[in-house]
Parts: structure tokens; C-alpha cells; sequence
């Protein structure tokens, strides 16, 4: 019983982390049409800014204080995210998307070497934050609080997208230009603004994904590209451009990865692609997409 | 969309003296630089295969790393389990294996087109890395599987012979045959009223369906065809590597043949040989100068798409006609 509680949180650990990367690239693909393959990049980016600020004033301040840090990672991701779209990807929108796909396959291999590049090729830590809120006892294991936080996290990152999506003005106008694009701009929603705005936001979503998950698993080189490629199982169950897809395929992928990996350890990736590759075989546009 | 069309008179005019070139080559650089050729040239096959598809009928696969990796693999596979030496009968099982695994995935991916094509055959595509990954009592995980060099037509490496010598004379000439032979074909394919058939599919679907061209099965043999090319490169690459990883079977791989394509030009037929030997002197001079190779090629690769969408065979055939035009 005790085991069972454990995989479910871990569980759901998996599906917060995933949630905001798959959040984010679904949001990016709804409103721009584009798959962004640099969105893992942008999550490592994420969690290296953040273990790298963490790192900068360890020791000199209160733990309590790293907290407030956390998010730099995001919003390192996000500006990054604001700087990207205007300058590589603007200028693509007109040509077919195989085009799309490469300049983001580009922007890929360059972000993975920057990143080389800026903080050397061994991983980043951001422990203290992991050790520091202590952890709860389950029965006769223990669990770290710090786990709960991230899943309370995604949660409350579910529920804010959802909100602001669906409950502001800013999300009307996104969803019209989702919907249709010469429309919205024929009614006087400029666009290019749009654009850049929901590609930000993706980043940060998946910036957000990287500064939480950090302090757990630290940052390495090659973490974006893992994290894509679940990341793409997600939004093909879920389908592309869904949110509400990307957090059920969250789920489903986090359950299945946990279980899997407890239980079926050899097949468990092969497992999820399957389950990518039926979906997408049944339902070509995913459970909650649409064509 | 219109590619430059060279008649064939005027372009075996414009080949012959390259393959000449190809031929006496060995005999007038290093071993290495020959070797180097090799790899190209066999990445030529891989990318020729895979811009049927791409050029051809407008599907982009993102999962070709699929046939490469289970060209090489079935290759390792005769080697450890059949304890096979020939390379006749690699390429025989090499090209039976990958055209049973791209009669299935085609006929699984080509009911849909655009962005779906491209991820449901990378998430294929991923399904064969994490077996290959896994299962390591089987594929050796990610030490991989070792490939002694093979004999050719009945022909051994002598005892204590170089093997640097035999990969980059022997073998050069055996890829060399294999690869002009591949070429051929292809020719023959994209000009027959099959491919012409694929190119009336890509250019409009509906219109091709009314004219009689039973779309679904057309893709479907084009996605055989270029799994089965893409295969034999795998195939020839692996006694030349010496050892295939799960490495090639990976998505990024699949990326890297999109970017022989795009760099040479996939709106000709030369573009993707072109591009292929390009990027393998490309590649092999950014890991020799820089840590940061893939940077370069990321940054190659997004000017590329900015300034030459029409790669590099597609803007010189362009230049070339509008100075003949001029003239």
C-alpha cells in the first residue's frame, strides 16, 4: 500500500514536470501551428539558469531566500523565448512547415551547445533546495516534501494556464487567432504580437518545468532532447495543441512511465511510443485535438 | 516547385568526368580522405532513399533513422548470431530486414501526411531506439555490437593485411559500384510514370486521386523504396564503422538525414547526393576543430533555411540557368 502511495506521487511528479513542458509546446503549436523541436532546449535552459543562480549565492544568504530564485529559470526561458520567435521564426510563417521543423532542428543543436558552451559539461546542482523543506513520513518510507511542491506546482500551473486562457481577454484573443488567423487579424488583433506573446509563454512554461525540477535531478547536457521526446508523447496522446490533452496526456505518460519502470523496466520507453504511435494511428489528431 | 531539367545526354556530359574522378581517386589521395568519401557517398544513399519521399511526394519522415539502424543492426546480428563473414549476404539480409520494417511502418504512416507523418514516424522510429537501448543482452545496449570487417565477393581481408588499406581501396570501390548502381535506379524510379505519378501526389493530392493514382498504395511503395535505400546505407555503413550503436537509431539521426536533403536542395535529384558528401566532410571537420560542432552546424543549417532554402545543388542549378539564359 504503502509502495503503491509512493509511485503515485512519484507518479505524479512525472506528470506536473511533463504537464508544463507538453503544456507549453502544445500552446506553441495551437496558436503558431509550429512544432517546436528546441522546446526540450528551452526547459534545460531553465534548470541550468536556475541551478546557476542558486549556485551564485549559496552559502551567502538564507535558504529561504533560494526560493525566490527558483523562478529565474523560467523567466530566463521566457526572454529567451521573446528574443527566438521574432528573429528565427517570424520569418518562416509563409513557407512550408517542413522549414519550420529545421530551423527549430537549427535552434536545437545550437541551444544544446550554448549551453555547453556557457556552463561546461558537467551537471549543475541545485540540492540544497531539495534537502531543505525536510520530508513526510508514509507509513515506514519516507517522501520529499520537495516532490510534493513540484506537483502542487504543476497543479496550480494547470489551473492558472486554464484561467488564463479561458477567462481573460488575453485568452480570447489566443484562441481566436488558434482558431483562425486571418480572421483575428482582419478584426484588428495584431498578430505578430499574439505570436510572440503565446511563444513566450510556452517558454516560460517550459523554463518553469526545468527551475522546478532541478533541485531534484540537477541539470546535465541532453536533458532537453530526453525531455522533448516524452514531451512529444504527451501532446501526440493528448493532441497537438490541446491543453487539456496535454495535461491528460501528462498523466497517462507519467502513470505509465512510474509503473513501467517498476514493473516492465525493459520495454517501459518502448511502451509509451507504442502508446504515442496507437493514439495517433486511431485518432491521428490525438484524444482532445483536432485536425 | 519546378526543377531545373537537364537533359540526359547533357547530363551524362556533366557526370561522367565526376565518376572518372571517383574512380581514380583512391589512387591519388590518403586512405583517409578515401574513407571519408565512403561514409559520404553511402549517406548519399541514405539521403537519395529518403528525398523520395521528402522531394518526391511531399512526406517528411522524421523517423529514417529507423532503416538505417536496422540495415546496420541486422547486419551486427548475421555477425553474432549466424556468424556470417559475407558482405553479399549482409546486404541480402540488410535489405530483406528493412523492407519488411518499412513495409510496416508505411503502411501504418502514409494514411496521413504533414506534421502527423512526420511524428508518428519519429515516434516508430523511437519505439526501435528503446529496444536497441534496453535490450542489451540482445543488441549490447549502448556499447553496441562490433562488425569485423566482411569479405567481398568471396574475397577476404589476407592475414595481416591493413585494415585501413582494404576499407579505403576495396571496399571504397565496392560502396562505389553499389552507390552509382543506387543512383541509377533512382533515376530510372523518379522519372518512370511511377514517380511521376508520386510528384502529381505531392503537388496536389485531390487532382492526382482523379486522374486515377491510387494514392495510398503509390506512398506506401515510395516509403518502401526510400526504407529500403536508407537501409543499405546502414547496411554498408557498419563494417566501415566497425560497430553500430543505438546512436543511429535515435531521432536526432533522422534529423541529420533531413539536413543532407536540405543542404544539398531537395527540390533536385543531385541535391541530396551533394548535400550527404558535403555535410560528412562538414561534420567531421566541425568535431575535428571544436567542441562545439553541433553549434555549427545548428548555425549552418538555420541560414541555410533563412538564405538558401533551395540548398545547394537547387541555387547553383538556378544560377546555372539563369547564365544560360543570359548567354
Amino acid at each position: 500500500m504503502t509502495t503503491l502511495i509512493v509511485h503515485l506521487f512519484n507518479a505524479l511528479l512525472y506528470a506536473s514536470i511533463l504537464f508544463l513542458i507538453a503544456g507549453g509546446l502544445s500552446l506553441i503549436y495551437g496558436v503558431m501551428r509550429i512544432v517546436n523541436l528546441a522546446h526540450g532546449n528551452l526547459y534545460a535552459f531553465g534548470a541550468y539558469v536556475t541551478a546557476w543562480t542558486v549556485g551564485l549565492v549559496l552559502g551567502g544568504v538564507p535558504n529561504a531566500v533560494l526560493y525566490v530564485l527558483l523562478p529565474a529559470g523560467a523567466v530566463a526561458a521566457g526572454a529567451l523565448g521573446a528574443v527566438l520567435e521574432p528573429t528565427l521564426l517570424r520569418p518562416l510563417y509563409k513557407r512550408a512547415e517542413e522549414y519550420q521543423l529545421l530551423i527549430t532542428f537549427g535552434l536545437l543543436l545550437i541551444l544544446e551547445d550554448l549551453m555547453r558552451f556557457l556552463w561546461g559539461p558537467y551537471p549543475l546542482q541545485a540540492s540544497a533546495l531539495f534537502e531543505g523543506p525536510g520530508s513526510l513520513s508514509i507509513g515506514d518510507t519516507i517522501y520529499p516534501n520537495y516532490n510534493l511542491a513540484v506537483i502542487v506546482v504543476g497543479g496550480i500551473a494547470a489551473a492558472a494556464l486554464w484561467a488564463f486562457v479561458y477567462r481573460t481577454k488575453f485568452g480570447v484573443i489566443l484562441r481566436a487567432t488558434s482558431q483562425n488567423m486571418r480572421m483575428a487579424s482582419a478584426l484588428g488583433v495584431n498578430v505578430n504580437r499574439v505570436y510572440v506573446q503565446a511563444f513566450t509563454l510556452g517558454c516560460f512554461m517550459a523554463g518553469l518545468g526545468g527551475a522546478i525540477v532541478v533541485p531534484q535531478q540537477g541539470a546535465v547536457l541532453g536533458m532537453g532532447v530526453d525531455a522533448l521526446i516524452l514531451a512529444f508523447v504527451v501532446v501526440v496522446i493528448g493532441g497537438l495543441g490541446s491543453l487539456e490533452g496535454a495535461l491528460l496526456g501528462a498523466l497517462m505518460v507519467g502513470v505509465v512511465r512510474e509503473f513501467g519502470i517498476a514493473f516492465f523496466p525493459e520495454v517501459e520507453l518502448a511502451v509509451l511510443y507504442f502508446m504515442a504511435a496507437v493514439v495517433l494511428l486511431i485518432r491521428p489528431a490525438g484524444l482532445f485535438g483536432r485536425t | 516547385m519546378s526543377a531545373v531539367r537537364v537533359p540526359p545526354k547533357r547530363l551524362l556530359f556533366y557526370a561522367l568526368p565526376i565518376v572518372l574522378l571517383l574512380f581514380v581517386l583512391p589512387y591519388l589521395v590518403s586512405p583517409y580522405e578515401v574513407t571519408q568519401l565512403s561514409y559520404g557517398l553511402i549517406f548519399a544513399i541514405a539521403a537519395l532513399g529518403f528525398n523520395l519521399l521528402l522531394g518526391y511526394t511531399g512526406l517528411l519522415s522524421f523517423g529514417h533513422s529507423a532503416f538505417f539502424g536496422v540495415g546496420a543492426y541486422a547486419v551486427a546480428f548475421m555477425v553474432k548470431y549466424l556468424k556470417l563473414a559475407s558482405m553479399e549476404a549482409f546486404i541480402v539480409g540488410g535489405v530483406l530486414t528493412s523492407a519488411a520494417v518499412a513495409a510496416l511502418f508505411g503502411f501504418l504512416c502514409v494514411r496521413y501526411t504533414r506534421i502527423f507523418f512526420s511524428i508518428l514516424t519519429l515516434a516508430l522510429s523511437q519505439v526501435l531506439w528503446s529496444l536497441a537501448f534496453k535490450f542489451f543482452w540482445v543488441t549490447g545496449g549502448t556499447d553496441g555490437l562490433r562488425v569485423p570487417t566482411p569479405s567481398l565477393l568471396g574475397v577476404q581481408m589476407a592475414p595481416g593485411q591493413d585494415k585501413m588499406a582494404f576499407l579505403a581501396h576495396r571496399y571504397y570501390y565496392y560502396v562505389l559500384i553499389i552507390f552509382l548502381a543506387g543512383v541509377g535506379v533512382m533515376w530510372v524510379i523518379v522519372h518512370s510514370p511511377f514517380g511521376k505519378a508520386l510528384q502529381a501526389i505531392r503537388d496536389n493530392e485531390t487532382r492526382a486521386e482523379f486522374v486515377g493514382v491510387q494514392v495510398w498504395r503509390y506512398r506506401w511503395f515510395a516509403f518502401l523504396v526510400s526504407g529500403v535505400y536508407t537501409g543499405l546505407a546502414g547496411t554498408l555503413w557498419v563494417p566501415l564503422n566497425g560497430l553500430t550503436t543505438p546512436d543511429i537509431l535515435v531521432w536526432t539521426f533522422s534529423g541529420k538525414i533531413v539536413f543532407f536533403t536540405v543542404l544539398g536542395g531537395f527540390q533536385t535529384f543531385a541535391g541530396p547526393i551533394v548535400g550527404a558528401v558535403l555535410y560528412n566532410y562538414l561534420e567531421t571537420y566541425a568535431v575535428g576543430h571544436t567542441v562545439y560542432w553541433q553549434m555549427v552546424l545548428g548555425v549552418v543549417l538555420v541560414v541555410l533555411v533563412l538564405a538558401l532554402p533551395a540548398g545547394i545543388a537547387g541555387t547553383a542549378a538556378r544560377l546555372f540557368a539563369r547564365a544560360r539564359g543570359s548567354a
